[in-house]
């Protein structure tokens, strides 16, 4: 086991592997896309209150899902990347970092769009879940910038796995403060999210979705990795060798 | 133990000798609270329901402005790194500096700050508790702002990347300060989020030199 995480944690393995299996992973996100978009906008009934503006579901809640997953990830990866100093996984947590901020962003631009039509405003102070994601958002910026700001890209990428650790620690508390305020103050407002129960033709098609967002930010991570990865090793041999190659076809 | 108070009583020894360094910090928490309400103009009514969260971003700010100095003259000097490497364990040397970094900024604005409460027209009551929201919430922010400036201190202009790290991680703080202290001008009981606020510190106090150490050692090496 152990030395199936070392041999897959070598760049020029990690290289080879990921390569073979870019193509099928990029052909199951397509296909599961098609299917969860159709099963979305055309399977699903209509919400017998919110008409067809809910459909906008099927995007902002995998990318919200997604927007707390990233993290995780990268607070897992930069454990891993302090501790035993595998090169792999800092440059999955530094490859994840600006995808997680997309995530987050699409999150928050899909629910105030959404917002609109069921709540009557584009944006709600008083929703904890809003202003969490909001505060998800800053320290994602708070990551990419000071990854930039170091010009040691080792020393960043130690910076930037300490921060993602305190960060982690720190999601569940700003998480928990904002619910509190609200909770205490003046109960719960806006509990739409929270329907009784959502029908299955509903729920299939959103499952799929998320199924497809964890696909896609998975090929993104790859290829970002093998970018970062050809770059970083843009001296050693093996990484000479590919480039050989490609230039010899 | 030793290193704790060697390290505690030659910052503050060094912060007697900068006397204009001690008061900066103080002064610049009354400007804000002051600006604000000359921006504001606010009725005495509407001012008392700001007064916590204006008297805590005041609060905030000033930590974040004096926070910068924790570590950076003695990085320049080059103390930070026979610190770093004799043999004494750096959280614990991180432990004082944030102490001394509270005595020397959080504990002065916080004892301003119930002068100020009463200006903006809390009542003694409220003032008493939001002197005690302060004396709780500022060591957290000293503590909290060592992980930023340890990833920080080694950048030549670390000041707005600072911001940008710690303020998200002070959202807690400011929610449950300004919060207790609202509730309480409402007329409910305050125990629970004072307790929480101390959960807060504990935990702030206990984890935070931790990471600040290992980021310490990042920036030197």
């Amino acid at each position: 086991m152990y030395k199936l995480f070392h041999q897959l944690g070598s760049p020029p393995t990690f290289y080879r592997w990921s390569g073979l299996w870019l193509p099928w992973l990029a052909f199951a996100c397509f296909a599961l896309f098609v299917i969860g978009l159709y099963g979305g906008l055309v399977y699903a009934p209509a919400d017998y209150q919110q008409k067809d503006s809910f459909r906008i579901i099927y995007i902002h809640v995998p990318a919200a899902w997604m927007s707390m997953f990233v993290y995780v990830v990268m607070a897992v990866s930069g454990a891993i990347a302090l501790i035993w100093h595998i090169k792999l996984s800092e440059i999955m947590m530094l490859s994840s970092a600006s995808i997680g901020a997309s995530f987050t962003f699409i999150a928050l631009v899909t629910g105030s769009i959404w917002g609109k039509p069921t709540w009557g405003t584009y944006w709600e102070w008083g929703d904890a879940r809003l202003l969490s994601e909001l505060l998800l958002l800053f320290l994602y910026i708070g990551i990419i910038g000071l990854y930039s700001a170091i010009e040691d890209k080792r020393k960043a990428a130690q910076a930037v796995s300490i921060l993602a650790l305190v960060g982690v620690v720190n999601i569940p508390i700003i998480h928990y403060s904002v619910v509190f305020v609200n909770t205490l103050h003046q109960g719960p407002t806006v509990s739409k999210f929270d329907a009784p129960s959502i029908d299955t033709r509903m729920l299939i098609p959103l499952l799929i979705m998320a199924v497809a967002f964890k696909l896609f930010y998975i090929i993104v991570l790859l290829l970002r990795s093998r970018n970062e990865l050809l770059w970083r090793e843009r001296r050693s041999n093996w990484v000479k060798n590919i480039v050989k190659v490609k230039n010899n076809d | 133990m030793n290193v704790f108070t060697t390290i505690l009583k030659r910052d503050l020894l060094l912060a007697i000798r900068h006397r204009a360094e001690l008061l900066n910090p103080m002064l610049f928490f009354v400007l804000v609270i002051v600006l604000f309400q000359l921006g504001m103009r606010a009725k005495p009514a509407v001012l008392v329901s700001l007064a916590p969260a204006i008297v805590w971003i005041a609060a905030l700010l000033s930590a974040l402005l004096s926070l910068d100095h924790m570590f950076r003259s003695d990085m320049e000097d080059g103390a930070l790194e026979q610190m770093i490497i004799s043999t004494q364990p750096t959280s614990l040397l991180v432990l004082a500096k944030i102490l001394a970094h509270w005595i020397i900024t959080g504990l002065p604005v916080a004892l301003v700050a119930p002068i100020l409460g009463l200006m903006l027209g809390l009542s003694f009551d409220a003032t008493k508790i939001l002197l005690l929201t302060l004396l709780i919430g500022t060591p957290i922010l000293s503590a909290i702002g060592s992980i930023g400036v340890a990833l920080t201190v080694g950048l030549r202009r670390g000041g707005v990347i600072l911001s940008l790290l710690i303020l998200p991680l002070y959202v807690p703080v400011l929610i449950f300060a300004s919060q207790t202290v609202t509730t309480y001008m409402a007329g409910y009981p305050v125990m629970a989020s004072l307790s929480l606020m101390m959960g807060m510190l504990v935990l702030s106090l206990s984890l935070a030199p931790w990471a600040s150490s290992a980021a310490l050692r990042m920036s030197v090496s």
